[in-house]
């Protein structure tokens, strides 16, 4: 059993609703896993409570031998193991406004990981380089379109080198063309040995690019 | 139309019209033995002036005297605008009132005098002993005239105050080394006191002669030379002798006064220095009060940024008691007027610790100011979106490093104009300071305007200087915020 994301019966409640009712699936290395559902099934629910975002009621969350158990969210100071596991980009992206895509990116290299400003912004460089967003390295966040916007966001979250991504509705701002693209990024970046959990309600995307699909149904 | 008569009617008929009755103006607050109110029925005053008044209305062939109640320094002003006829209160003779208004001869002279701290009485003997000392007096006084040209040639700091009471307390406390006002002033403050001892000496030497007058408007000259012949008239048969010596202000000094002034018609030579009116003597000092106003707003707005910025982290992230703590101090600070925040730090504190009003007028702001900064800045923390907050938390930031690094920068994004509004609103509020003796630019203004006996150019000029500093901070302000902002 080489799971890299174990979630084991993952139940959240709001007040009495339960927004999750036993939860359970697996992401091993290399592997994409798509979370499949209608809006409001819980899928944001899941990827929050995996990045210690949200507190949840039941069950298990074991990221890569660091676990995660029901109740009140626990202080930064005894999550950084699991912050260096785990990567999350958000559906609204939620880029620094007030840094340059670079500096998004080199934010966590330099003030986490302690890298010197000329080593984070090498290393920036080749992550946006690599998205294909390089030439828009000293843009503000404002200025970059939807697609951009996404791909600096990845580069972002990727920078600490987490071994598993969480994505939030990646397609959902992102015309045909784009989201093909996407789908050879991460497939990309699976192949790199990471492992990938997608939450989507889009069951082309779904289909199209991931290992395996799990539903959620309200 | 009616109504329009009715008023005209009316303002003709206003009290500086009525015929049988002298409707003279004097600021009760300068209390006894000048006007005061009469302990036994409020309602009245009485005190010299009143009786000089009643004296003065009596040879005129009035009935009565009536008293109106004026800020002592808004005499001349309001003598001007007809509120009454005669300003009768402790008025000084000064060349520019001379040149200005319809005055009186002189009816009682009064000797400048130094007070002192009882063990300084023997190296203090004139202004020329205190050089690099704090001599406090009345604003807008002879007095004061003296302390600023004695401040260029022997090096005094002469401090203005709106009272005569708290420049003897702050002596007797050692907040200022000495003060110089009018004899009876100082002896009156010697009786306050009262007691074997009293905390301070007068003087015996007098720094200089200068007399009491009443003001009259411009174009009642007329009338202004009748109540001249009742003065002279009162001299000579006794009457005057009689108030005065009924109020235990007489003294042989007076006598001298009266035989000069009754054998010349002429008007006695003024004291003082009779440059005082011209426009380029006073930029110097509106200058150098121009000065303390931005030093005292620069400094205040500083402690405020700091004391905000700390009072706001403990409101959005302290535990409960620090939340209620920071959020009572805020409420208490809004909800009350910064001057009697001021009036507490200066002198409610004076029994626990004796801060230089310079230090008080700044606390006094900063600490005032920080309550309307915290909010800002709560606020401004509290506009960051929560997913940018979540982001940062992701990539493993600390809080700390999270509140430095994306949500303070972002919040000072939001704070900005706020805080610049601020800013532009403490740089006028500064000039509250000039109660705790702070001579900034306002309270210079109010003083050259005395002096001048009109608004109309010191008001441009401190408006200027005012307008001077605040549009360039909106300017700038504007320009950071474009700056800071994400071309859209």
């Amino acid at each position: 059993m080489n799971a890299l994301l174990v979630i084991d019966r993952l139940t959240v409640r709001y007040d009495s609703r339960e927004v999750l009712r036993a939860l359970s699936l697996e992401v091993a290395r290399g592997e994409i896993v798509a979370l499949m559902g209608p809006s409001g099934v819980g899928k944001s629910t899941a990827l929050r409570a995996v990045a210690a975002l949200q507190p949840f009621d039941a069950g298990r969350i074991v990221v890569d031998g660091f676990a995660l158990a029901p109740g009140p969210v626990p202080p930064e100071s005894r999550l950084v193991p699991l912050r260096r596991r785990v990567g999350l980009v958000f559906q609204a992206h939620a880029l620094f406004e007030h840094l340059s895509a670079l500096d998004n990116v080199t934010l966590a290299l330099r003030h986490v990981l302690g890298q010197s400003r000329s080593k984070a912004e090498a290393a920036a460089a080749v992550l946006l380089a690599e998205l294909d967003v390089g030439a828009r390295a000293s843009a503000w966040p404002s200025q970059l379109s939807g697609g951009e916007a996404q791909r600096v966001a990845i580069a972002r979250a990727l920078a600490p080198d987490p071994p598993l991504l969480l994505m939030d509705e990646p397609t959902a701002a992102l015309d045909p063309a784009r989201r093909s693209a996407l789908g050879t990024t991460l497939r990309h970046l699976s192949e790199q040995g990471r492992g990938l959990l997608i939450a989507t309600h889009d069951a082309e995307f779904a289909r199209g690019h991931a290992d395996s699909v799990v539903s959620l149904t309200a | 139309m009616n109504v329009f008569v009715l008023l005209l009617s009316l303002a003709a008929q206003g009290p500086a019209r009525a015929p049988h009755v002298l409707v003279w103006g004097g600021d009760a607050e300068g209390g006894a033995p000048f006007v005061e109110a009469d302990p036994t029925d409020p309602s009245k005053v009485r005190g010299f002036d009143v009786e000089v008044a009643e004296r003065i209305a009596r040879g005129l062939g009035r009935r009565t005297a009536r008293f109106i109640q004026v800020q002592w320094s808004s005499i001349d002003q309001s003598v001007e605008r007809g509120d009454f006829t005669l300003g009768l209160s402790g008025v000084e003779e000064t060349p520019v009132r001379r040149a200005r208004h319809a005055v009186s001869i002189p009816y009682f002279e009064f000797r400048e005098v130094l007070a002192v701290r009882p063990e300084d009485a023997g190296r203090i003997h004139g202004l020329a002993d205190l050089r690099g000392r704090r001599v406090a007096t009345l604003g807008a006084t002879i007095a004061y005239d003296l302390l600023v040209a004695a401040r260029d040639s022997t090096g005094l700091i002469p401090l203005s105050y709106d009272d005569d009471v708290h420049p003897y307390a702050d002596l007797v406390t050692g907040r200022v080394d000495a003060v110089l006002l009018d004899h009876i002033i100082a002896e009156r403050a010697l009786r306050r006191r009262g007691g074997s001892a009293p905390g301070f000496v007068i003087l015996a030497q007098p720094v200089s002669l200068g007399h009491y007058v009443g003001v009259l408007a411009r174009a009642d000259s007329v009338l202004r030379d009748s109540v001249d012949a009742v003065l002279r008239e009162a001299m000579r048969d006794g009457t005057l002798e009689q108030i005065f010596r009924r109020w235990d202000v007489w003294d042989p000094s007076q006598g001298a006064l009266f035989d000069r002034v009754v054998r010349s018609s002429a008007a006695v030579a003024p004291a003082g220095s009779a440059a005082a009116s011209h426009v380029l003597a006073y930029l110097p000092s509106l200058a150098r009060a121009a000065g303390v106003t931005a030093l005292v707003s620069l400094l205040s707005m500083i402690l405020a940024v700091i004391v905000g910025l700390s009072l706001a982290s403990g409101r959005v992230y302290g535990p409960v008691w620090l939340r209620v703590a920071t959020t009572l101090y805020i409420e208490l600070i809004r909800g009350t007027p910064l001057l009697l925040q001021l009036f507490v730090i200066y002198y409610g504190l004076a029994g626990v610790v004796r801060l230089p009003a310079f230090l008080a007028a700044v606390l006094a702001l900063g600490l005032n100011y920080a309550a309307y900064e915290a909010e800002i800045y709560r606020g401004a923390l509290e506009a960051v979106p929560r997913q940018q907050l979540e982001a940062a938390r992701t990539l493993g930031l600390s809080e700390l490093q999270i509140l430095r690094l994306v949500r303070g920068p972002q919040a000072l994004r939001f704070a900005l104009a706020p805080m610049t509004n601020d800013f532009v609103a403490l740089l006028k509020d500064s000039s509250l300071v000039s109660v705790i003796t702070v001579v900034e630019l306002t309270k210079q203004t109010a003083i050259y305007a005395t002096n001048v006996g009109s608004w109309v150019v010191p008001g441009a000029l401190c408006a200027g200087v005012y307008l001077a500093m605040s549009l360039p901070l909106a300017r700038l302000a504007r320009r950071l915020e474009r700056r800071w902002r994400p071309a859209a």
